[in-house]
């Protein structure tokens, strides 16, 4: 039965993760704003057009941009 | 009465007003106002129009126009300090709190401000907190610039006394939420972990397998009970060391029995203890407090005067104009008061006209008039024109500040002793009475039962049900009020609410609306010529009484007045439009000395070419809905109306809310306190309602001290709750949705005891199995969350607070005008 021993620990250790995930989460504030991440999301980038730098892209993370544009973060 | 004119009615393409006379036209878009049009050119030039596509009308008003250099005083190194909170050689971080966010426009605008400005490297606005966190580059722009933009687009930046003073504000307690999360997990884990001894038949599992559960499952209880549980061990020391036996005090002793019984059994192999009832409680009572004690992020029912103080003001030195904060004003400075600036401190008028604005302070409504060389008093706002001030007391010594100190020398504290508590004293003395009985009987049948049938009743009799029911039951009856504009300090005040059988009502401000008036007119009625002359007349001058009428005939003034007088505190006379028109006090007027004795004046009377007309009264105007509010209250409830006011709406009350009623004016703040007092020596208890500084004291006093704001977000006097304007008019509704919550708890309680009983049955013969209390437990818990949640729903639903009312802005609109 030492298999359920085994179970037990695997499942208590992931269980315990999503417990530091979550004490981490609040931690962070990430639940205090519970209205403008939602909206946030849905806007448009499309002031960029204007020539001018949008505030989502005037400072991209530039290690991440690939030459070719895969997995840039320009692309959302 | 005349009828009042109104050339074209249609919205403002910005905030969505009504345009009056006064239309702006551009292009194809109507605009209330300059202030309205050239925060859509901006943003048009801009290309930021996407704005006003989100959210119709998405703008608050700009009828009040900023005076350019406002914001010179954000140079200075100190206010700067205050305000950053974050800067390197190239990077700012600042936060501004602008009351006017409340769509998601606003948020769209506000984080793609750095259009308008290049020097603005991000922004982020927090949404609960209507607080925007700019990042700039401090060598292309600065911090004055950034609040001008701000105040440009609409959002002008409120930045008061306290932003120097308290150096953050401090974050709200967190940490019952990491005692839920934890509480959930190891609860989740023991459930899980108890299955295979539910169902299991006898030796089916392994001895040790079990026994390795069983300890597994004692580690888990460990941080549920000593941490998550911790708070209902201290509520309880807390209560006994006061002499006070509060609810946390039976639910401590059996969490405390519940576990050392489930440790003995586990350690003496005879059981596997009851770690998932144990931890099942604490979880659903820590959710029961988290919702009743839920604050609102900004809203503070403690601030004091230096929110409602700007952070710096304009000090003359040699003729030359420089920004100084407030504490650093020194006796015998000179300080330019501009107009609609508050006055900081005490001193002497020693240039231009003052007509001071003391609503808030002493409840007067009509602006008082000051002289040079009369003493003018700090609290008030400056309208009109600018003034020059002689400080004679230093901010921290100043009147208002004194009064204010004088009012606040106590906390609030929970006045009200809950009538759960006193319950659960009712039940902890019964049940002990049970356990004795139970504990004879087998003393005498079989005392090896003693022990276990003992503990069995502490553990099942836990009077986490009763504590649930009124959690969840105030808990959601104050998320449904405050959705509907108020906003209560704690769960205990609606006890008050529930108690309260006389009501206070304050009236400048509470009643009536502070910024607006209601005018009639008596007398021979005006032609249209007629009237465009007195309105062209008016509309010279910048009393509130002009204004008043100004706005009451509604008219396009155009032209000049020839001969233009004015004479201060008697009236106005000129030739307006081929009409000599004279406007003011009866005998300014007429020349006869004064009809009727009153001194009040709030009577314009009117002659045209020498001939008497008759007059404008302008009274308060009262709030919507409180007519019908006070009929509606007085059926229940003693009523009355104290003011620091004159009594020249005595007759005007009086005919809104009945004879009645106790009405008192010329209330100075120590009058207010003391009548309240004296409602209590009669063993009265009392609902004040007020919204001012001059309230304060009694709002303190009352059993439940309400504050009405027309702005949540500011200037409120420190109260049990908050209440907004609007939502006055349902006082009647708030009062019956609180005590609804009482006949719930009432209820839900019922139900808990039938669960206790049936439990009791086990326990008193020694039986209680951990299944049955699986059971039992989390189903008592699960039907009270059910019962309370949906009959307060059903409550708020028949009472109409269901639905959420979603109008900030238009009331934000509301106070400007």
């Amino acid at each position: 039965m030492s298999v359920i021993i085994i179970l037990l620990a695997a499942s208590l250790s992931v269980a315990g993760f999503f417990l530091g995930a979550y004490l981490w989460s609040v931690k962070t504030g990430q639940f205090d704003d519970d209205y403008s991440p939602a909206v946030r999301i849905l806007f448009e980038n499309d002031v960029a057009q204007k020539g001018k730098p949008n505030n989502h892209l005037a400072t991209p993370p530039s290690g991440e941009i690939h030459p070719d544009g895969v997995g840039s973060t320009q692309k959302f | 009465m005349i009828a009042t004119l109104n050339p074209i009615k249609t919205k403002c393409e910005h905030c969505g007003q009504e345009c009056n006379q006064d239309v702006v036209v551009s292009g194809e878009k109507y605009f209330c106002c300059e202030g309205c049009k050239s925060v859509y050119q901006i943003l048009n030039e801009n290309g930021l129009c996407e704005y006003y596509n989100l959210n119709e009308t998405p703008g608050a008003t700009r009828k009040v126009t900023v005076r350019p250099d406002k914001f010179a005083y954000l140079e200075e190194e100190q206010v700067g300090r205050a305000l950053i909170h974050f800067r390197d050689d190239v990077q700012t971080h600042v936060t501004f709190y602008l009351p006017q966010i409340h769509c998601s426009s606003c948020l769209w605008l506000l984080e793609h401000i750095n259009v308008l400005n290049a020097g603005i490297l991000s922004s982020e606005v927090n949404f609960p907190q209507k607080e925007i966190t700019l990042i700039f580059n401090h060598h292309k722009t600065s911090l004055r610039k950034v609040a001008e933009i701000l105040t440009e687009i609409g959002y002008e930046p409120y930045i008061s006394l306290q932003n120097l003073q308290s150096e953050k504000r401090k974050s709200y307690d967190k940490s019952r939420i990491y005692k839920l999360g934890v509480a959930g997990f190891c609860l989740g884990n023991i459930m899980l972990m108890s299955f295979p001894e539910y169902f299991s038949m006898d030796g089916y599992i392994e001895t040790n397998l079990a026994g390795f559960f069983r300890y597994l499952n004692l580690a888990l209880s460990l941080p549920t009970f000593f941490y998550s549980g911790s708070e209902f061990f201290i509520a309880a020391y807390k209560g006994l060391k006061n002499r006070f036996l509060n609810i946390d005090a039976p639910i401590a002793l059996a969490l405390i029995i519940t576990f050392v019984r489930s440790v003995y059994e586990v350690v003496s192999g005879t059981g596997s203890g009851y770690f998932d009832s144990l931890s099942g409680i604490i979880f659903f009572m820590l959710i029961g407090r988290i919702l009743q004690d839920r604050t609102y992020q900004a809203i503070s029912f403690d601030r004091d005067y230096t929110s409602y103080f700007p952070i710096a003001v304009t000090k003359l030195l040699d003729k030359k104009e420089s920004a100084v904060t407030l504490p650093e004003i020194k006796t015998g400075d000179i300080l330019l008061i501009h107009d609609g600036e508050l006055i900081p401190s005490d001193g002497i008028l020693s240039k231009g006209e003052a007509r001071i604005d003391y609503s808030f302070i002493t409840g007067e409504s009509l602006p008082v008039h000051k002289e040079k060389g009369e003493i003018v008093y700090a609290g008030g706002k400056q309208i009109g024109g600018n003034i020059e001030l002689l400080v004679t007391r230093e901010v921290a010594q100043s009147y208002l500040t004194d009064l204010w100190n004088k009012q606040q020398f106590k906390k609030f504290e929970d006045k009200h002793s809950s009538f759960v508590h006193i319950v659960s004293q009712y039940f902890t003395v019964v049940l002990l009475g049970i356990t004795v009985l139970t504990a004879a009987y087998w003393y005498r049948v079989n005392p090896s039962l003693i022990m276990p049938s003992v503990t069995s009743i502490l553990i099942v009799a836990c009077p986490c049900a009763l504590l649930l029911s009124s959690s969840f039951t105030y808990g959601n009856i104050l998320r449904m009020l405050s959705r509907n504009g108020f906003y209560l300090r704690s769960a205990a005040v609606l006890e008050g609410i529930i108690q309260a059988d006389t009501i206070v009502f304050d009236k400048t401000g509470t009643l009536t609306v502070t910024e607006d008036n209601e005018v009639t007119y008596t007398g021979q009625a005006l032609s249209d010529a007629e009237q465009n002359s007195v309105a062209l007349l008016v509309s010279q001058s910048q009393h509130p009484l002009s204004k008043a009428v100004k706005r009451h005939l509604n008219r396009i003034t155009e032209g000049n007045v020839s001969g233009f007088q004015a004479i201060t505190g008697k009236g106005l006379a000129g030739e307006s439009g081929n009409l000599f028109v004279k406007a003011g006090s009866y005998e300014f007027v007429t020349g006869v000395t004064e009809k009727n004795k009153t001194a009040v004046t709030a009577e314009v009377h009117l002659s045209v070419d020498g001939k008497y007309k008759g007059y404008f009264s302008v009274h308060n105007r009262f709030r919507t809905g409180t007519e019908q509010l006070i009929k509606t209250l007085k059926k229940y409830f003693s009523i009355a109306v104290i003011s620091g006011d004159n009594d020249f709406e005595e007759k005007n009350l009086q005919a809104r809310f009945g004879e009645d009623s106790e009405y008192l004016f010329y209330q100075k703040p120590e009058d207010k306190l003391n009548y309240v007092r004296m409602l209590q020596a009669k063993g009265r208890k009392v609902m004040m309602i007020g919204d001012g500084l001059n309230d304060a004291g009694a709002l303190k006093q009352s059993e439940v001290g309400i504050s009405v704001s027309e702005k949540v977000n500011n200037f409120t006097p420190a109260s049990d709750a908050v209440l907004e304007a609007q939502s006055l008019s349902r006082l009647f509704e708030i009062i019956r949705f609180a005590r609804s919550g009482k006949e719930i708890i009432i209820i839900s309680f019922i139900i808990s005891l039938i669960y206790n009983i049936a439990g009791l049955y086990f326990a008193v013969q020694g039986t209680l199995s951990p299944l049955i209390a699986a059971i039992l437990m989390p189903a008592s818990s699960v039907t009270i969350v059910l019962i309370t949640y949906g009959l307060s729903g059903l409550s708020g639903w028949r009472l109409g607070f269901l639905n959420e009312k979603n109008d900030s802005k238009h009331d934000y609109n509301h106070v400007l005008t």
